[in-house]
């Protein structure tokens, strides 16, 4: 390992720019003449649209134009997309409404656009949207799933009769019932996955600009992946073609998720530009993020769990009803189905599992992959199946993970995973160790002198990253493959650029990418660009999310590079008369092994664009790409170990220790992986203790400001305690699984284990709030201050 | 942006004029209150009048058993004051425990008071604190100042120009943190009075905003302990509720923090 290569603990080069203020985000982007937009939105969950009235608007000072959704039509925009197909049990598709950018007829959520004012400024435009008056004729209501699927409740879309869009199952039910018939013990849980924010720290923004003398479109956008924006936008969205149209995602302050899909705005910007002949900005603010964003989560589940006599699990039965919001978001679809019902082996031999997801219609936000995606929903329902299952059974809860983890690899799970490579008693028994579990009793002792309580508890995840390979994501119903794309570009002087098609908004590409290149190519980092994020830069690429830039990103850098490598050695040959099976590239030079005969990395690189000496049949240049499409996903697992504090006055719970013992493969960074579990784990403990994003039944979003989404801040948290065991993936050449998630899915189900054991009482849900564990601990008679009644 | 004009006053009576020139102004002082709630439309104005630069509301003094704070002193120049240190070391840590160091040192004691947030920290230690509110026209008995929610007894224009405290024998606070706002869900100031007196003004929980707890200071005359809360409980009819507590829930923690307040006599708890 060198200093700055693969394993090496680099600062991230890109945080320079980022805390002394010098990122280039959306919304410092400017051109001549840019306008501004501003939306109309609705302040009701459900209502016709009678009219909309713009006249006043039309006629406030600035004002260009006031658009609306019939005008969208008339001009040919498509609406919205789900790019993920699922077949309900019976065969039929899945039940999609419309969603026009800007609604027309019906507003099913509070916030949905329905017009847009551009004008100069931008206080200009949104006065006039406070202008624009809508007729509204307002339709009840409906917040969650269990009223949306109830008799008589508000129709919210056509397509979907009693507000369901599919209902979907994975298993044999008839199986599973017949291993439930021997079991010794069934153990039965009923959870809620609470609603969650994502909360980037930079608001979605868009900036479009059309050019008449080229027909041609920019955007800047806040994207995760901009080669999707385009294709989207331009196939199915028509507002611009594919080769006129350029998506530039520069800076991007965050995503998690939420900046994957794309949104009536950008949309409306688009076609705004080219309506009015003006390059059109739009910044949301806060509150627009808190209505509009997709958010995450929001299930309601039943589990039972099959054991035998010997604690052995038998059979496995989940029966999930997922809130999809108003509207399909882009691949709101796969998230309850394969991201979740296929991780719900968890880490264990488990021979039958059924699982049924409804996904239902409802007048809020709509819902789509937030950081983890799917797997926090099932670690949610494995880890809190197993700590409960071990209390019932009265054994250790580290036992009962013990008796039922698989061992042997490659491991075909009952839905459809096959396990590749993972040591699950390595990184408990770390976790254990780290956390000093045995002792915890004298902790316990001790805390109860204090008139406190304390509680521990374990969550063993797995989930599954670089989701691929594309033939196998396409057969379940994907719309897109999920591989990448690289190309590494030498220039005549040596130094390097690389064009990924993943993107980064926070996970430090620019560092951790330019550390395979120098590690195999021996150039010095400072030699090394990592071009992203823009389309009419880099070739067709998929993307960032699901922790797929490690394991695939990188690893089409890697195929790019071998190719890069094997000619450079190649031209090194000829020109050193040596063979190439010699050759070797480290620390700036090109050597014949085990001689004193070398040439500069530069001298190389130069001789192959002076093309004055190259072998014969050389072309000249250096510069190679590659596409990798990976043979399987990959399995990041770990334990998590959480120990906290109750004031039972008060039911307030600090978290005083946490400790994650992660496999994540091979990792290229350590400071930045840990940086990745820290963040994780914060959003995970934010979701266990302190975020709910709470509807009221009229659709209206309570939680709608940070005086009310209570969001984790570092006092919340306690100094994590990360550590790494390590089982190389063999489904990649670099043997990396991904890391980008993990915290936000282990760490939930660890802290609940925690509070529930510290209070003696299962039932509590997410977030528990101080109020929530105060009464279940009065509800299991512990509270020690009697309330004043 | 509506239309809106900046004036910086120099003195009281410059700002009652610029106030009463224009047709719907209102005083900014930190603006940690007013800005957000014009910047989301909810209020309008079009003239703003700055009174963060006027000498006479300015400074922190002691005479007698009075601690007097100047209407626009900051909770940062407050919290750090060796005269409120001195005279009432559990104030000065009260309002060092108000939102975060940037709140601390725009946010004024004048414009929490004339606000009157039913979560703000100051109301209950001016209740507790048997305080004065100064005004550009007379005195206001802080028992006879907070009206409601957001209300006060402030007639139009009238400014806070200072709060006189009265020194207590001893004083103790404590709170429990609403954990999105971080606003006190349940604070409650104990003070103990040269006079024997005791005064109990609790904050955050109260369907009408800050309230002395009249039983609780009655207990405590005999017996300014912890114990003496033993059985007295709040009607939960009177709190308020919302999605981070019932009033069942704030009507306990206003009984918990009585009694982490007694407990910490000469400073503040806040948890969370
Ligand atoms: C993020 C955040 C967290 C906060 N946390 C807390 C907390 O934990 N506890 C707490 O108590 N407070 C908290 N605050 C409130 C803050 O402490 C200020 O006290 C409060 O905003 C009002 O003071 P100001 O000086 O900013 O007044 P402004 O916002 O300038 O004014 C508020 C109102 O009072 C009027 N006004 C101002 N000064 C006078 C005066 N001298 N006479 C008459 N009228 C006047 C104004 O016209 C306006 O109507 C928080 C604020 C923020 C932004």
């Amino acid at each position: 390992m060198t200093v700055e290569g693969i394993g090496a603990r680099v600062a991230r080069k890109e945080d320079k720019r980022f805390i002394t203020g010098k990122g280039r985000y959306v919304d410092d982007m400017a051109v001549p003449g840019m306008k501004h937009a501003a939306f109309v939105r609705s302040p009701h969950a459900h209502a016709r649209i009678g009219s909309i009235n713009a006249e006043a608007a039309k006629g406030m000072p600035g004002v260009i134009a006031v658009l609306t959704g019939g005008e969208m039509a008339a001009d040919g925009i498509g609406n919205l997309i789900c790019g993920w197909m699922i077949h309900s049990k019976d065969g039929s598709p899945m039940n999609m409404g419309a969603w026009p950018a800007l609604a027309s007829e019906t507003v099913r959520f509070v916030g949905q656009a329905v017009a847009v004012v551009i004008a100069d400024t931008k206080g200009q435009a949104r006065d006039a949207a406070d202008a624009v008056e809508v007729a509204w004729e307002e339709l009840p209501a409906v917040s969650d799933v269990t009223s949306a699927l109830a008799e008589g409740a508000p129709q919210i879309h056509p397509e979907a009769a009693g507000n369901l869009i599919y209902d979907w199952e994975i298993g044999s039910k008839p199986e599973v019932d017949a291993a439930f018939q021997g079991a010794a013990h069934v153990c039965r849980i009923e959870l809620t996955n609470n609603r969650l924010v994502p909360n980037a720290m930079e608001p979605r923004a868009a900036l479009a600009q059309y050019d008449a003398a080229d027909d041609h479109f920019t955007l800047w956008t806040t994207s995760q992946n901009p080669h999707t924006a385009r294709l989207v936008l331009s196939a199915f969205y028509n507002v611009a073609p594919e080769h006129k149209l350029r998506v530039i995602a520069p800076d991007v302050g965050g995503g998690f998720g939420s900046k994957i899909y794309i949104y009536p705005e950008e949309i409306v910007c688009l076609w705004a530009s080219k309506k009015t002949g003006e390059p059109v900005k739009w910044t949301g603010d806060r509150s627009e993020a808190f209505l509009t964003d997709a958010h995450g989560r929001d299930h309601v589940t039943v589990a039972e769990m099959a054991f035998d006599a010997n604690n052995k699990i038998l059979g496995f039965k989940i029966d999930t009803i997922a809130n999809f919001g108003a509207y399909m978001s882009l691949f709101s679809s796969a998230v309850p189905t394969y991201l979740y019902a296929t991780l719900l082996s968890g880490q264990y031999d488990i021979p039958l599992i059924h699982c049924n997801v409804r996904a239902v219609y409802t007048t809020t936000a709509p819902v789509d992959a937030y950081r983890g995606a799917g797997r926090p929903e099932a670690t949610y329902v494995v880890e809190r199946m197993m700590e409960t299952a071990a209390r019932e059974l009265g054994v250790s809860p580290a036992e009962l993970r013990r008796t039922n983890f698989i061992r042997e690899f490659p491991h075909q799970t009952p839905v459809i995973m096959m396990y590749d490579a993972g040591d699950y008693d390595a990184s408990l028994n770390a976790a254990l160790a780290a956390s000093d579990y045995d002792g915890f009793g004298a902790r316990k002792a001790e805390a109860e002198r204090r008139g406190k309580l304390r509680g521990i508890g374990i969550s063993c995840y797995i989930e599954a990253c670089g989701i691929a390979p594309s033939k196998a994501v396409g057969s379940l119903g994907a719309g897109v493959g999920l591989w990448e794309s690289a190309e590494v570009r030498v220039n005549p002087v040596g130094t390097i650029e690389v064009l990924t098609g993943s993107h980064s908004h926070g996970q430090g590409h620019e560092t951790t990418f330019a550390q395979l290149v120098a590690s195999r190519l021996g150039v010095p980092l400072d030699n090394i660009s990592i071009v992203h994020g823009d389309t009419d830069k880099v070739q067709f690429g998929m993307g960032t999310y699901g922790s797929r830039s490690g394991a695939v990103g990188m690893s089409a850098i890697s195929k790019a590079i071998d190719k890069v490598e094997a000619k450079a050695k190649k031209l090194a040959a000829h020109l050193l008369e040596a063979s190439e099976g010699d050759i070797e590239i480290a620390d700036g030079e090109v050597r014949v092994a085990g001689t004193d005969k070398k040439l500069g990395w530069h001298e190389v690189c130069l001789a192959a664009y002076t093309a004055h000496n190259l072998p014969d049949g050389m072309e000249p240049g250096l510069k190679e790409g590659a596409f990798y499409d990976p043979t399987n996903f990959t399995f990041p697992a770990g334990a998590y170990v959480c120990e906290v504090e109750i004031d039972p006055d008060t039911g307030h719970t600090d978290i005083v220790s946490f400790v994650a013992a992660d496999d994540f493969g091979r990792i290229i960074n350590p400071l930045i992986v840990e940086g990745q579990v820290h963040g994780g784990i914060a959003q995970g403990i934010g979701q266990a203790l302190l975020e709910g994003c709470v509807y009221d039944e009229g659709g209206q979003l309570i939680t709608a400001t940070f005086n009310d989404y209570a969001m984790p801040r570092a006092h919340d948290l306690p100094s994590f305690n990360v550590s790494t065991t390590e089982t190389i993936c063999p489904s990649n050449p670099l043997g990396i699984k991904g890391c980008g998630e993990a915290g936000a899915i282990g760490s939930p189900p660890a802290v609940m284990n925690a509070i529930t054991d510290a209070i003696g009482n299962n039932d509590l849900s997410m977030p528990a709030t101080p109020e929530k564990v105060w009464r279940a601990l009065r509800a299991a008679g512990g509270g020690m201050r009697e309330a004043a009644e | 942006m509506y239309p809106l004009s900046y004036r910086r006053a120099s003195s009281v009576d410059e700002a009652r004029r610029l106030f009463q020139e224009a047709s719907d102004a209102a005083y900014l002082a930190g603006g940690h209150t007013l800005l957000p709630t014009m910047k989301q439309r909810l209020a309008v104005h079009d003239v703003l009048v700055d009174l963060t630069r006027i000498e006479a509301m300015r400074g922190i003094s002691v005479s007698g058993d009075t601690l007097t704070i100047g209407g626009g002193m900051t909770h940062a120049e407050v919290s750090e004051s060796s005269e409120v240190k001195g005279a009432i070391s559990s104030l000065a840590a009260m309002v060092g425990s108000i939102g975060d160091a940037q709140v601390r040192h725009r946010g004024t004691i004048g414009g929490s008071i004339a606000n009157n947030d039913p979560a703000a920290d100051y109301p209950s230690a001016a209740l507790a604190l048997a305080a004065t509110i100064k005004t550009d026209s007379r005195e206001i008995a802080a028992d006879d100042f907070f009206t409601a929610l957001y209300e006060t007894a402030l007639e139009e224009g009238e400014i806070v120009t200072g709060v006189s405290f009265r020194i207590p024998e001893t004083a103790g606070y404590a709170k429990f943190r609403n954990p999105a706002s971080r606003y006190p869900m349940a604070g409650v100031f104990v003070a103990k009075h040269k006079d024997g007196s005791v005064r109990v003004g609790v904050t955050g929980a109260g369907m009408e905003g800050a309230f002395r707890w009249h039983e609780a200071e009655e207990a405590l005359a005999g017996n300014f302990s912890g114990e003496a809360l033993a059985g007295i409980s709040l009607d939960p009819g009177m709190m308020m509720g919302d999605i981070h507590g019932s009033p069942e829930y704030r009507a306990n923690l206003v009984a918990v923090m009585a009694g982490r307040a007694l407990a910490n006599l000469g400073s503040a708890e806040a948890i969370i």
